[in-house]
């Protein structure tokens, strides 16, 4: 199904990117497990707590796959919502489907839920790893209004793959968060240029965090996420030792940069300012001669 | 560091290890090695309620991943103490979301392949600092008297507009919510308070069984959080209805 990923809801990014008729949901809406804590403070619930999961085909093999929706509480991880995640990525041990999908679109723990919420985003990386250690790729897609944050941030980066559009954001604290905490002379939340080029997908592929850019459209991360079917990063202690290498080296390269601008220079990219107006074709050509790779 | 906190630690190591151990600190960090019961123990941590930005996570990364090479199955205790993830332009530039992802994925590699990695909260522990941590050792427990919390309650009750009043009156009942070590060991985030004899608490860490992922029953259990096991289990199974 061709359109926008960032305007689609959960069930429709879910059933836009499956191939027709294959969806079969878990827990889905009509099962009504909702969220045992919002009623305590008399705030409304959603029959799928914020998250679609299920079991479908793409190009005919089969996956499992999680889409957050990021318009009940910001796509925020409560106890149910992550449960649902946890116990997906675990069924994917059982089935070794050809890949999980996990479609982010949240601000991280959901504050009403606090502890529940964070615990189980630990529990949801660590049943990412269970997978990966399984032999099942998991692929993260971003591309949402809520970005990917918090927790959150941290389970994608666990991934094996991670694919953003041009909307899509990644970090792990929000601006907001940072300037209550710290001031807006540390991070001007308002200004969203800034915003973009620290947290959005384009820098991050350029620093090497993440591995596609494709555009806002639902076609587009189909295409890009089957590329990764039956494709997993290794994590034996080699992969391990690289990643670290790879990551000392790189905050050791840009350790004195204060801007994005000024790491997309170091990084050989021409007319830094322009980056942001390429669309995904000139980016990735871009990205492809410029970017740090992550091993 | 300050001389009370390296009291602090250096009275928890005595208690744990009597004389028999050394270890390092180094700024935010501190490392080393003890001998209990006969076998040797790594040892690693944070200190002084560090704030866990790409380059601490990727030093303690460094010793997980060395402890690995070198001493393959030697057991891993890992302290936890921090005020949570760093908050600056810097860290969100250099991705520390990255780096933190790499010291749990390092910390988790190594329980896979046989390390016992015990996570042991000493005073504090916040947020993405515990989920950095603590989060991602195979058991987590926590000293008698340490903080672990997501939010200041503050912080929460701006966030979620829930009057500052109205929020501690739900958070004495609900463990979902409040700070605290008790909460956490009811939703069975955190496996066990340590007070009293370390030594036999430490014992028992080592000696537990291996178990890929026991929080969620263990929150079941001790009814702090019902439902996440049983949904876990549900979706497993590929279930319509719980």
């Amino acid at each position: 199904m061709s359109g926008s990923y960032l305007e689609a809801s959960a069930r429709n990014r879910i059933l836009g990117l499956l191939d027709p008729g294959s969806f079969v949901e878990f827990l889905g809406p009509t099962a009504r497990v909702t969220s045992p804590h919002l009623p305590e403070l008399d705030m409304p619930v959603a029959f799928d707590d914020g998250v679609a999961v299920g079991e479908g085909k793409i190009g005919g093999r089969t996956v499992l796959i999680a889409a957050q929706e990021g318009k009940f509480m910001g796509g925020a991880v409560g106890e149910v919502h992550g449960a649902k995640l946890t116990g997906l990525l675990e069924r994917a041990i059982d089935i070794k489907p050809a890949a999980v999908l996990l479609l982010f679109d949240t601000g991280g723990v959901r504050l009403q839920e606090a502890n529940a919420g964070l615990i189980a985003v630990g529990e949801i990386q660590r049943a990412v790893l269970a997978a990966r250690h399984a032999g099942v790729p998991v692929i993260a897609l971003v591309g949402g209004r809520n970005g990917c944050y918090g927790g959150t941030s941290i389970v994608a980066r666990t991934c094996d793959w991670i694919i953003g559009s041009e909307e899509g954001r990644l970090s792990i604290s929000g601006p907001e968060v940072i300037e209550t905490v710290e001031g807006a002379e540390e991070f001007d939340s308002q200004d969203r240029a800034l915003v973009w080029r620290t947290m959005g997908v384009k820098h991050r592929r350029l620093i090497g965090d993440i591995d596609r850019v494709v555009a806002d459209d639902i076609d587009a991360f189909r295409a890009a996420a089957q590329d990764y079917f039956g494709k997993s990063r290794p994590l034996t202690l080699d992969a391990l030792n690289a990643e670290q290498e790879f990551l000392a080296s790189r905050l050791k390269r840009f350790e004195d940069c204060r801007d994005a601008r000024e790491i997309w220079a170091r990084l050989g990219v021409n007319e830094s300012g322009r980056v942001p107006d390429l669309d995904p074709e000139q980016f990735e050509n871009l990205a492809s001669s410029c970017a740090v790779r992550r091993p | 560091m300050s001389e009370q906190s390296r009291q602090s630690l250096e009275r928890l190591f005595f208690d744990l290890f009597g004389g028999k151990y050394a270890v390092e600190f180094e700024s935010s960090l501190l490392h080393g090695e003890a001998t209990f019961q006969g076998k040797t123990i790594a040892i690693l941590g944070t200190l002084e309620r560090a704030y866990i930005s790409a380059s601490l996570a990727l030093e303690q990364a460094r010793y997980v991943l060395d402890v690995m090479r070198d001493h393959p199955g030697r057991p891993i205790l890992l302290v936890v103490e921090n005020s949570g993830q760093k908050l600056s332009l810097f860290d969100e530039l250099i991705g520390n979301n990255g780096y933190i992802a790499h010291l749990s994925t390092c910390l988790d590699a190594a329980r896979r392949r046989g390390h016992k990695v015990i996570g042991l909260v000493h005073e504090l522990a916040i947020s993405g600092g515990f989920m950095a941590t603590g989060m991602a050792t195979g058991d987590c427990y926590a000293c008698e008297g340490a903080e672990l919390r997501v939010m200041a309650p503050e912080a929460m009750s701006r966030i979620t507009r829930i009057p500052l009043e109205r929020l501690g009156e739900l958070t004495k009942s609900n463990p979902i919510l409040g700070p605290g070590v008790k909460n956490f060991e009811r939703i069975g985030a955190i496996a066990g308070v340590w007070s009293g004899d370390l030594r036999a608490h430490l014992h028992e860490a080592l000696s537990a069984p291996e178990q890929e992922d026991a929080r969620r029953a263990r929150g079941a259990e001790r009814g702090g959080r019902l439902l996440a096991a049983k949904v876990a289990q549900a979706v497993r199974e590929g279930r319509q209805r719980l």
